[in-house]
């Protein structure tokens, strides 16, 4: 892949990311669905073992649940880029 | 289908651990003979893109939605063992960047989309694609393994829900497996979208092995 597709996919993830994310069904996924109509939802409500940084796909401190999950989208979008490039080139030199 | 923390007892969970490290630790070992130079920026790529999708959840049927799963479609691109990798990589990333999926949880969630999901996923495409052939081979098998794969890693997941003691198998199995034959149809449509385009302007990037 040459410089300008790799900017073309990556644009495209992170347009999807960028535009739709804030639009995308608020319904529950299948897992909760069943977890909601099978009587066992709150097993799932225990407290977490950690802190994430950006819970829920909302970005920290800022209001606009939109905005907050677009900016959330880009980053994580960018951010499993970069870990794939550098995974799979650390990967590949290892056969050298 | 990311299983959050609590659904999952230890005697399920544990096992799942050692078994996705164990499993994720052959393919680190496989990928490497697999990867070229083109794979590298692909892998980002397909990452990325798998990321991005899996936030975008379509509306399915009474109140539930589906996304994107992105095993065979990466699995179609990467090959098995770094389709593995990149979604599992995605798992680790929503788990512990955004609270999606729980960090006991985890390992089964890299079970069920990442070994069922993913190379469960590639292997029905290799066998279906060895049937039909051409471009339209490799459409109808993506297709047709998307499905599969994101029914069969549902399943995957009411099984660890039976043996964690959370839901019996005969209610978890055909309500998961259920819900998840329409989230699949979602999954086989995306799939076929992304795999024609990319043997439209690249098909030299479709795995070939």
């Amino acid at each position: 892949m040459d410089r300008r597709e790799i900017s073309f996919g990556l644009l495209i993830a992170v347009l999807l990311a960028l535009t739709l994310s804030p639009f995308a069904s608020q319904w529950p996924d299948g897992l909760e669905k069943v977890a909601e109509d099978k009587g066992f939802i709150e097993k799932g409500e225990v407290e977490s073992s950690f802190v994430s940084p950006i819970p829920d796909y909302a970005w920290p401190g800022i209001k606009n649940k939109k905005l907050a999950t677009s900016i959330a989208g880009v980053f994580g979008t960018i951010l499993l880029f970069g870990m794939g490039c550098g995974l799979a080139k650390l990967l590949k030199r290892n056969v050298y | 289908m990311h299983i959050p923390d609590g659904f999952l007892s230890a005697n399920t969970w544990v096992p799942a651990w050692i078994i996705s490290a164990g499993g994720l630790g052959f393919c680190l070992k496989k990928v490497g003979t697999v990867l070229k130079d083109k794979t590298v920026p692909l892998m980002g790529v397909v990452s990325a893109f798998v990321f991005a999708a899996q936030m975008l959840n379509f509306p399915v049927i009474g109140g539930t939605s589906g996304h994107l799963l992105g095993g065979v479609l990466a699995a179609v691109l990467l090959g098995p063992y770094a389709g593995a990798i990149s979604i599992a990589v995605i798992l680790t990333i929503q788990c512990i960047i955004f609270q999606d999926g729980g960090l006991t949880a985890l390992g089964a969630n890299i079970f069920n989309m990442s070994f069922i999901g993913t190379i469960g996923g590639f292997y029905a495409y290799k066998i279906i694609k060895s049937i039909v052939a051409g471009n339209t081979g490799i459409l109808v098998s993506a297709a047709i393994a998307a499905w599969l794969s994101v029914v069969a890693a549902s399943s995957g997941c009411a099984i660890e829900l039976s043996l964690s003691g959370t839901s019996p198998l005969r209610v978890a199995l055909p309500a998961m497996a259920g819900i998840h034959a329409l989230i699949g149809i979602g999954e086989s449509i995306i799939t076929c979208m992304v795999v024609s385009f990319v043997l439209k302007v690249r098909p030299d990037l479709v795995y070939n092995e």
